[in-house]
């Protein structure tokens, strides 16, 4: 326990030094999008990872909540109307898309979330009064919170890490709940969780709706990070990269989506700039992820980490196999 | 006043007739065996006792309540408790978690999103009190994927008793066991407390007869005898149906 705190701590120091010890901007923005990509990941990981529910819709609720801080401040509303009309936006949407999605379970699931997503999509594609169609919306400035701008590379990273050690430490306290194990459970054992007395459906739905709000909050960040807008970030690609950092990461861990968004954003942007076919390798780790570590590359380091430590203490093995020590639930 | 009702209950899936006017009147504190062969619709009528299938049409009712379409889920909070069959339980969590979850499912905790269940020295201590009755708290933090057939078996019964049911269903709680286990969960059955109403599904009638009151025989979804332990043995229509005269 006290090993896990000091762990914590380091990072969270390593993550405010970050910038400081990478100091050019591009890369400093590079680190921005992960974190942001990450909260969209932690999101998704709630209702993938925990509650077992594949969305390949997500990003259309980040996407509505991006447009509508992006309308809303073009129309000339300030960035504290913009920020909490998209949230509710977002909210709403999520409500929409969980009452409809929630009457199915597995692969029907996925597929309503999937012509959700691509309604909104074409909502965003062909809807040009509101959404400038093909053309975005360009958002003219960041907020500055507390009169601080957040224009620089720095600041902006700054403000994004101080978002996604809420979300995290919130999907901590959340998994670690009684309402996280009702969730995993009806992941595990829907019929029996219904038979104890546990109302499935609805924690299904506010499990969703904890989603939706990680959701748009990494929209509301995407759009002040990009400062723009437009119909590819609610495209199914951007679901299916949500959906393949999770699963990459490690559904049903903590810092797995964390990792994944890390991979992602990584090779679509640093490998890109040496590999034009970097989707290629993409498609690549990701196989070498699935056929080395299917449970995704946290919990399979953790595992190998284990193996080595185990075969370099074969003494202590007989001690360890008759007691096993709980997988840490992160 | 019955403890558990079934009045006239009917069911089909299709053409098939699973539940034909099954009426049962089980007292309270009664320990009820309910017995037939294979495709008796034994385990279909526990699933319209708990709702998780709807009948076409009859009643069920506890404690006088008309619970027929009342929700599964609900039926739980008035009461009602059961094992499964084929053994549900939660894999990948503990002993301890498995039986927290029972424990969790009745309380308005369950809801709640920040505090941490680990932390519950409430939910912790009645947790490892339901497995200390079913002899398992020795072994409450291994993982559930780690314990035997047997064990896993005992798990059900405690997570049904951590709730503390009014009425208890058991279905075939002694399905693919050793004899001593068998033995060891007779046992445990025996010392439920008789505030406790207990109706068990046996497909092997002499395992289960000696904790009987009163025992009821279905065939082909018809109850064909019910009557105490010594009049169903001896009526010759048992005989019948299990040996197919």
């Amino acid at each position: 326990m006290n090993l896990r705190l000091v762990a914590v701590a380091f990072a969270v120091v390593a993550l405010v030094a970050l910038p400081y010890i990478i100091i050019e901007p591009y890369y400093v923005n590079i680190a921005s999008q992960i974190l942001l990509y990450a909260v969209f990941a932690l999101g998704l990981n709630i209702l993938v990872g925990y509650g077992g529910l594949v969305s390949l819709g997500h990003a259309g609720l980040s996407g509505v909540t991006a447009y509508a801080v992006a309308y809303l401040l073009a129309a000339g509303y300030g960035h504290t109307v913009a920020i909490a009309a998209g949230l509710a936006a977002g909210l709403i949407v999520t409500a929409g898309f969980a009452a409809l999605a929630l009457r199915a379970s597995g692969i029907s699931f996925i597929m309503i979330t999937l012509a959700l997503g691509e309604i909104i999509w074409g909502l965003a594609y062909r809807w040009i009064s509101i959404t400038n169609g093909d053309n975005g919306i360009t958002v003219n400035a960041r907020p500055a919170p507390f009169g601080l701008p957040l224009t620089s590379a720095v600041s902006f990273y700054n403000a994004t890490l101080i978002v996604f050690l809420f979300a995290i430490a919130g999907c901590a306290v959340f998994v670690n709940s009684p309402f996280g194990a009702a969730l995993a459970g009806t992941r595990d054992q829907p019929r029996r969780m219904n038979a104890l007395g546990f109302h499935v459906w609805m924690i299904r739905f506010w499990a969703f709706m904890l989603s939706g709000l990680l959701s748009a909050i990494s929209g509301v960040l995407f759009v002040y990070y990009n400062q723009f807008i437009s119909p590819q970030a609610l495209a199914l690609t951007a679901s299916a990269e949500g959906l393949l950092m999770v699963i990459s990461g490690g559904a049903a861990t903590l810092l797995g989506p964390v990792v994944g968004a890390a991979l992602v954003v990584i090779v679509k942007n640093v490998v890109s700039a040496y590999i034009s076919r970097w989707n290629f390798m993409l498609g690549a780790i990701f196989v070498a992820i699935v056929v080395l570590m299917p449970e995704g590359l946290v919990p399979g380091t953790v595992r190998l980490v284990r193996a080595a430590w185990r075969s370099a203490h074969r003494h202590k093995s007989a001690r360890t196999a008759a007691a096993p020590v709980a997988e840490p639930k992160p | 006043m019955s403890a558990l009702a079934v009045q006239n209950l009917c069911k089909s899936f299709g053409g098939l007739r699973v539940t034909t006017n099954v009426n049962l009147a089980v007292e309270p504190g009664e320990r009820r065996l309910i017995i037939g062969p294979n495709g008796a619709g034994k385990t279909t009528l526990f699933n319209l006792i708990t709702g998780e299938i709807a009948p076409d049409s009859g009643a069920v009712l506890l404690f006088d309540r008309d619970i027929t379409r009342t929700a599964t889920r609900k039926r739980a909070h008035l009461g009602m408790a059961r094992t499964y069959q084929i053994i549900t339980l939660f894999p990948r969590d503990t002993i301890l978690h498995n039986a927290m979850l029972a424990l969790l499912g009745l309380s308005p905790l369950r809801w709640n999103a920040w505090l941490t269940l680990a932390s519950q020295h409430d939910v912790l201590k009645r947790a490892r009190e339901s497995l200390k009755r079913v002899g398992l708290d020795h072994m409450a933090d291994r993982a559930l994927a780690e314990t035997s057939y047997g064990e896993k078996r005992r798990v059900e019964i405690a997570m049904a008793l951590a709730q503390e049911p009014r009425v208890l269903l058991l279905d075939e709680p002694f399905a693919g066991l050793s004899i001593d286990e068998r033995r060891d969960v007779r046992e445990l059955l025996k010392a439920i407390p008789r505030d406790v109403t207990v109706v068990m599904i046996e497909h092997d009638m002499d395992t289960a007869l000696d904790l009987a009151d009163r025992i009821t025989l279905l065939h082909f979804g018809e109850v064909v005898v019910e009557g105490t332990r010594a009049e169903v043995v001896a009526d010759p229509r048992t005989r019948e149906v299990y040996l197919g005269e």
